[in-house]
């Protein structure tokens, strides 16, 4: 149980305290409820190349970074398909600077034209370094589209082409600046060695003055469930052929997706799992195999991904891997499987709770799927999936017609 | 309203004085060191096992790397699978590791499972069977892995950029070919493992909220095991032999839309006096996110996502390393850029309020690092491996508070010359 106060600010920003007095550091997490998601089709990657924009100066303080290194800060950033996050930590005496900076660039950026012009560059090498210039590195941007023919889930947070980059205006900046980056879309975390008195204190005096803005009210297209399979073949100059399988799962706060999750951890989740022991270590189809899911606040996507032994038939990998998810279908799990799941999984959240910083970026997810209470109580929900549940949703969601599936080959 | 334009008062982290928590030191019954770091609130744990078993001494190529794989492949009472299956029944993660001196068992889990894997460790440690089926199927995904990397311009420069320092024979500089794994068999594993492992030289490193009974039992299941202290009076010397042509540009793949450009000199290791304070110069020169490579390549000119310096971590020769991935046709501007930036700080000593951004960035980031104890072992597992004292941390944060300007801009002038440096792009 870890604990938190929550308050709301006059214009609507959500505030969560987390005090840990055991840290000599402050971390101050603010997070947007705007993501890849949020994107016209026309204009991909924008949340993204926005984020970078965040860092550019603000309407008061020309330089984000300067004063927080000052204060002997750090601090990131990322962006999903589902939200944007920022975060900083530093000494805790000097939390206020961070608020300060974080607030300002909340009430508004400078709209710097040098800043847009450089960090449209930027993300285009970021594009490049990362998906151009990689091998295999266009699976993902074909493998959405195959899966969402409509739910913006179809493109990568980077964006779909280089070109939704390059054309991005400073107009188109002010305008989602406007429409996303208003107190009422945000959620503040603020963790560490701080009080909560005080930090009320302190955010009401840089956040209150801010406008509230209009709540953003997501309308984006459904996905309908998949009814026939997809498939697709790719050549590519890669050295190895390489076999990608997906499938829809439930949303974040479904039961599926706890079942989901489990299911990733049998079947791919070390070097006893299912799919290594089977196809890498015994029939040797698979030099490297792995199952894992996107952990998508919307309806997401299960995947398993391998790469063929060299020699090895396609036909002959996918049927072993489809062998594997029939007899998960038929037989399920066995007792010792789960109670390994489960103990993985509580020591994977006693791991990732050792950090504050992980902790307020948790606490700041949670309150933004509605409730900052959920870190206390989603891990229970893991704990109460049963063997029947795992049997019945591999059924569910190990259908054929929910299946999609890229044989990526390779020219060699 | 308040007033934005003024910044709140802060308080100088470098007025901050910081302690490196302590770590305990035990010896067991054979000599093997033991350092331990109590603290967290989570009843979790970890044990890192360093042996001397690097590929410093290795006689063929992969052996040291391959040994350290197949660790926990096989003993004579438990298959891999059943191995893999023991730790991963009980929560726990069992990773292995190889470098140039050492070569590593990490094991992360929770307090309550410690007496179920303990004894398992020590099988590996004593019992590994390192079977010819597994050395097979290692070895054939390994070139599989290698034959993807040697696609990506980053991977072929980071390997060609340590063998122009150090030459292809210096375990620093040497690295695998297909072949080369293809050469590795049975017997050269067996060998390795018989005298590096079994017979080896180790030291043991643990942290977390730790289990009261944690040195006892370590003492039960590794204190009466045939291993010696880490320490020794004397190690195989690998002449360095760097390479004679400074420049380099390799077409890896002619339709590569980036360069991944290294550059790169010889510097001496940590016991240098000049190493705490080239720590600072290469902040302010490329190491954080506010450097100047930062500041001018990323964040003016845009010809990158990332460029960074940093010193080698290496026990005996250092290296000091400029790295980034350009677009392909800005390669040479950031070059050209990478040695004004040089020159500058050659040329002009650092004004005060940088070099106290980055003197507090420093501390800051330090003082967010001794946060847990997993950061706080690693501190000192540096200095035990490099020979160091706590001496070595307090020095470090001094001469972070004091360097001067002049003293960088010396420093500059004595290790920033482009004629000292190995030049490499890859595209």
């Amino acid at each position: 149980m870890i604990q938190f106060e929550k308050f709301t600010l006059s214009n609507g920003l959500r505030v969560v305290v987390h005090e840990d007095p055991s840290t000599p550091m402050a971390v101050v997490n603010i997070m947007y409820d705007v993501g890849a998601r949020d994107e016209d089709p026309g204009k991909t990657g924008f949340a993204h190349l926005f984020e970078h924009l965040m860092f550019g100066g603000s309407i008061n303080i020309e330089d984000f970074e300067t004063p927080l290194q000052m204060a002997g800060g750090e601090n990131n950033a990322y962006t999903s398909n589902d939200v944007t996050n920022y975060y900083v930590q530093l000494p805790a005496e000097n939390l206020e600077t961070a608020l300060w900076l974080e607030s300002d660039r909340l009430l508004s950026l400078a709209f710097d034209e040098k800043s847009l012009e450089v960090q449209r560059k930027v993300v285009c090498e970021e594009f490049k370094e990362h998906y151009i210039n990689k091998p295999y590195g266009d699976v993902w941007f074909k493998l959405r589209e195959m899966a969402y023919p409509n739910h913006p889930y179809r493109w990568m947070t980077i964006g779909k082409e280089l070109s939704h980059i390059e054309n991005a205006t400073l107009e188109d900046v002010k305008q989602f600046f406007f429409k996303h980056y208003r107190p009422v879309n945000a959620i503040l975390v603020v963790g560490g060695n701080v009080k909560t008195a005080e930090v009320k204190t302190l955010v009401e005096k840089w956040f209150a003055d801010i406008p509230a803005g209009e709540k953003y009210e997501r309308h984006i297209p459904e996905e309908l469930p998949q009814t026939a399979p997809r498939r697709m073949e790719v050549k590519a100059d890669v050295p190895l052929d390489a076999l990608y399988k997906v499938w829809h799962m439930d949303d974040r706060l479904d039961h599926g997706y706890y079942v989901a999750d489990l299911i990733t951890e049998v079947m791919g989740g070390g070097g006893s799992s299912r799919l290594f022991q089977t196809l890498v270590k015994e029939k040797k189809l698979f030099s490297h195999i792995e199952c894992y899911h996107f952990g998508s606040v919307g309806r997401g996507l299960l995947a398993i991904e391998g790469k063929l032994v060299k020699g090895v038939k396609m036909e002959d990998a996918e049927k072993a891997v489809d062998e594997e998810v029939e007899k998960l279908k038929l037989e399920g799990i066995t007792e010792k499987e789960l109670t390994k799941i489960k103990n993985k999984t509580e020591s994977s959240i006693a791991f990732e709770d050792m950090s504050v910083m992980t902790r307020t970026n948790n606490l700041a997810f949670y309150e933004l799927l509605g409730d900052a209470n959920l870190f206390n109580t989603d891990r229970e929900k893991y704990f109460a999936v049963t063997r029947e549940d795992i049997l019945q949703y591999s059924r569910k969601i190990f259908d054929v017609n929910n299946s999609n599936t890229l044989c990526y080959y390779s020219n060699n | 309203m308040v007033n934005r334009t003024i910044a709140p008062p802060i308080k100088e982290p470098v007025d901050f004085s910081i302690a490196l928590p302590g770590c305990q030191k035990n010896i067991l019954s054979n000599g093997i060191e033991v350092y331990s770091v109590d603290m967290g609130s989570e009843e979790a744990l970890m044990i890192n096992w360093v042996f001397v078993a690097g590929n410093w001494y290795e006689d063929k190529k992969a052996v040291a790397a391959a040994t350290n794989f197949l660790l926990k492949n096989g003993t004579s009472k438990r298959t891999a699978f059943e191995i893999n299956e023991h730790f991963e029944y009980h929560g726990a993660y069992l990773s292995r590791s190889c470098y140039s001196e050492t070569s590593e068992i990490t094991l992360h889990c929770l307090n309550r499972h410690i007496n179920e894997l303990l004894p398992v460790v020590a099988e590996l440690v004593t019992d590994a069977v390192l079977p010819e089926e597994e050395l097979a199927i290692y070895k054939q995904n390994a070139k599989q892995r290698l034959t993807v990397s040697l696609q990506k311009c980053e991977f072929v420069a980071g390997r060609l950029i340590d063998a122009y320092l150090y030459g292809e024979e210096h375990p620093y500089g040497k690295y695998n070919n297909a072949e080369d794994y293809d050469g590795v068999s049975r017997e050269d594993v067996s060998a390795f493992y018989d005298k590096f492992y079994r017979n080896g030289r180790c030291v043991i490193f643990a942290a977390g909220k730790l289990p009261a009974n944690l040195l006892a039992d370590l003492e039960k299941h590794f204190g009466s095991l045939p291993l010696r202290t880490h320490r020794q009076d004397s190690m195989i010397v690998h002449p360095v032999q760097p390479a004679m042509q400074k420049k380099s540009h390799i077409i890896n793949d002619a339709a590569g839309v980036q360069a991944a450009i290294r550059i790169a000199r010889p510097f001496p290791n940590r016991h240098h006096p000049d190493f705490p304070k080239v720590m600072v110069l290469n902040s302010l020169f490329g190491g954080f996110f506010g450097s100047r490579l930062m500041a001018n390549i990323r964040e003016d000119k845009g010809y990158t996502y990332g460029i960074y310096s940093y010193l080698l971590n290496h026990v005996h020769d250092g290296g000091w390393m400029i790295s980034t991935e350009a677009g392909r046709d800005v390669s040479e501007a950031t070059i050209t850029e990478v040695y004004n930036e040089m020159e500058l700080l050659r040329d002009e000593p650092v004004d005060e309020e940088e070099l106290l951004m980055t003197r507090n960035y420093m501390i800051g980031t330090i003082l967010g690092d001794l946060d847990g104890p997993f950061q706080v072992i690693g501190r000192w597992k540096t200095m035990v491996l490099n020979n160091l004292d706590e001496s070595y941390f307090y020095n470090s944060l001094e001469t972070i508070r004091k360097v001067s300007a002049e003293e960088l801009q010396e420093l500059s002038k004595k290790y920033l010359n482009p004629e000292d440096f190995y030049e490499l792009v890859v595209i």
